[in-house]
């Protein structure tokens, strides 16, 4: 099963997770793991999710939360986990 | 698990280091095309990388958006053509509709570059491979995205002296037809010793004989990652300075392996090579110059700079090699002038010549690169810096390479601008004692020996 890692990026704000998971939920993508913390007072959230049981493309998704992101001025982007896996682990 | 912090560490290098995967090139054979009808072989060139290659950019752009990191360029690579027009041109202008249609085609895949309107001719010259760089000076300015290389000389044959006096004729002669764009034809030319096969980098790119009939090369970069992951031991000795060139090196290449990995699968082409190169950008950070200013040099072209160039391009290998299954290409640091900020600036302000670049290709891949030099340097001279080049490669049995631009009308002090990726540069001065009497002696230079190495 192939992850799908999201990541948001912002000045924080009330309810960033709370937007990003309601669209999760909507289109079928499980949570598997949530991590966040501030970076200089910036919001900064890693989720590690799984998207093979939504009806909506890996292009579709990553489209449509950059959209989200720019409504409540954070930047989300969805990669896939090979990149990471592939840079970090021998 | 994947943590935030290599999440981020990795993001970081996308967005603030210029982290990307240079470029996915895919190598095509051209030897089944041939044919002695000369509107034949050009309809089937056509057909080929119009078939092999429809779906490179697409397929580019996809991986690119999946994982997260920019893939710059999707270019192709293609048999020489001095080898595949062979049969059918019998003149100059023959191969001239050969690169035009390598032009047409690569425009309907919608890649960038298109290179292998080539020759290897490292020991002689057959009748239609003279035909071929007869040809460049036209080929490469009727065309847009074709590119020329020609290989001159190897370590096991020596080198070529009858082409590199052609070359250097040409060279000025493609400066003079592309004029109006500051020499731009010569940007897509380069002379070569010890060529490699699988280089996926242009303008040298070629697909070898040696090769499949297709495959897919990735060309990786990242001088500002390595740049960022040095400022942060500034003051350290040489082993840890040399330890976090190599993991940087690693972490980049397995980016580059990963699309590769990805890029062969979708298209259903067979994986061929990473190349492991530093390649610049004009884009400011995105500079080998600014690695050998991390290391220690106050600008690139002081002394040491050779020794730091050493190190670095030797990190990068070893730390690429482990992270790729498959290495090949060019593999260095590229030192190109006008694509490197930090190297415009060295030379602008008189910390970096000709003969300094000279050495430091004894020690990096490739050779005097992307070097504007005024337009009244005579034809000869260009062949004695591109035998000088060449001299280096086949003794220190490396590739070394030439892309020099002669810019017709204007001469050093003047800056030229070739825009996009090609940057711009200040041109360069040329040593201005003759070198007649050798160029146009004639013949080649012997292999050299193998053995009693001092």
């Amino acid at each position: 099963m192939k992850k799908t890692i999201i990541t948001v990026v912002g000045k924080d704000t009330v309810g960033i997770i709370a937007k990003v998971c309601t669209y999760l939920a909507e289109n079928q993508v499980n949570i598997l793991d949530i991590s966040q913390t501030i970076v200089q007072g910036y919001f900064n959230m890693m989720m590690i999710v799984d998207a093979n049981q939504s009806e909506k493309k890996f292009a579709d998704i990553s489209e449509d939360l950059e959209k989200l992101g720019e409504n409540i001025g954070v930047q989300i982007k969805v990669q896939s986990e090979d990149i990471f896996n592939a840079m970090h682990r021998i | 698990m994947i943590n935030i912090f290599e999440v981020n560490e990795t993001n970081n290098m996308v967005e603030h280091e210029n982290l990307d995967v240079r470029t996915i090139t895919m190598g095509i054979s051209l030897l089944d095309c041939i044919d002695s009808d000369l509107d034949r072989l050009n309809e089937n060139i056509y057909r080929k990388i119009t078939t092999k290659a429809k779906d490179l950019v697409k397929v580019g752009n996809e991986i690119s958006k999946e994982i997260g990191i920019p893939i710059v360029h999707k270019r192709i690579s293609v048999t020489p053509i001095g080898l595949i027009g062979a049969a059918a041109c019998k003149k100059p202008e023959d191969f001239v509709t050969i690169a035009k249609t390598l032009d047409r085609a690569a425009k309907e895949v919608g890649v960038n570059f298109l290179g292998g309107f080539s020759a290897l001719v490292s020991k002689g010259m057959t009748p239609a491979e003279e035909l071929l760089i007869r040809s460049i000076p036209q080929a490469l300015a009727e065309t847009d995205v074709v590119c020329s290389s020609i290989n001159v000389g190897s370590t096991k044959t020596g080198l070529n002296m009858d082409a590199v006096k052609l070359l250097g004729e040409k060279i000025l002669e493609t400066a003079e037809l592309t004029k109006e764009q500051d020499g731009l034809g010569c940007a897509k030319l380069v002379v070569f010793c010890n060529a490699p096969d699988d280089n996926p980098f242009m303008a040298g790119a070629f697909h070898g004989v040696t090769e499949a009939d297709a495959i897919i090369n990735v060309g990786v970069s990242g001088p500002g990652v390595v740049k960022n992951a040095l400022s942060k031991v500034r003051g350290e000795n040489f082993e840890v300075l040399c330890e976090t060139i190599k993991k940087t090196a690693f972490k980049i290449t397995r980016v580059g392996q990963l699309v590769a990995q990805e890029a062969s699968k979708r298209l259903g082409v067979p994986f061929g090579i990473i190349d492991l190169s530093l390649a610049p950008t004009p884009a400011v950070g995105d500079s080998v110059a600014d690695i050998l200013e991390e290391i220690g040099l106050e600008r690139a072209g002081a002394p040491g700079t050779t020794a730091a160039l050493a190190l670095l391009n030797d990190q990068v290998k070893k730390g690429g090699v482990m992270a790729s299954s498959y290495v090949g290409g060019l593999s260095g640091a590229f030192i190109p002038v006008s694509e490197d900020q930090g190297m415009i600036d060295a030379v602008k302000e008189g910390a970096l010549c000709l003969e300094k670049l000279e050495a430091m290709t004894c020690v990096c891949s490739v050779g005097l690169d992307m070097i504007a030099i005024p337009g009244d340097t005579k034809a000869t001279t260009i062949s004695g810096i591109i035998a000088d080049e060449s001299a280096i490669g086949m003794i220190n049995q490396k590739t070394t390479a030439v892309r020099v631009i002669p810019v017709i009308g204007k001469t050093v002090g003047d800056v030229v601008e070739f825009g996009g990726l090609l940057g711009y540069a200040p041109i360069m001065p040329v040593n201005q004692f003759s070198c007649d009497a050798f160029v146009n002696r004639g013949g080649r230079i012997p292999a050299p020996i193998h053995s009693f190495k001092n």
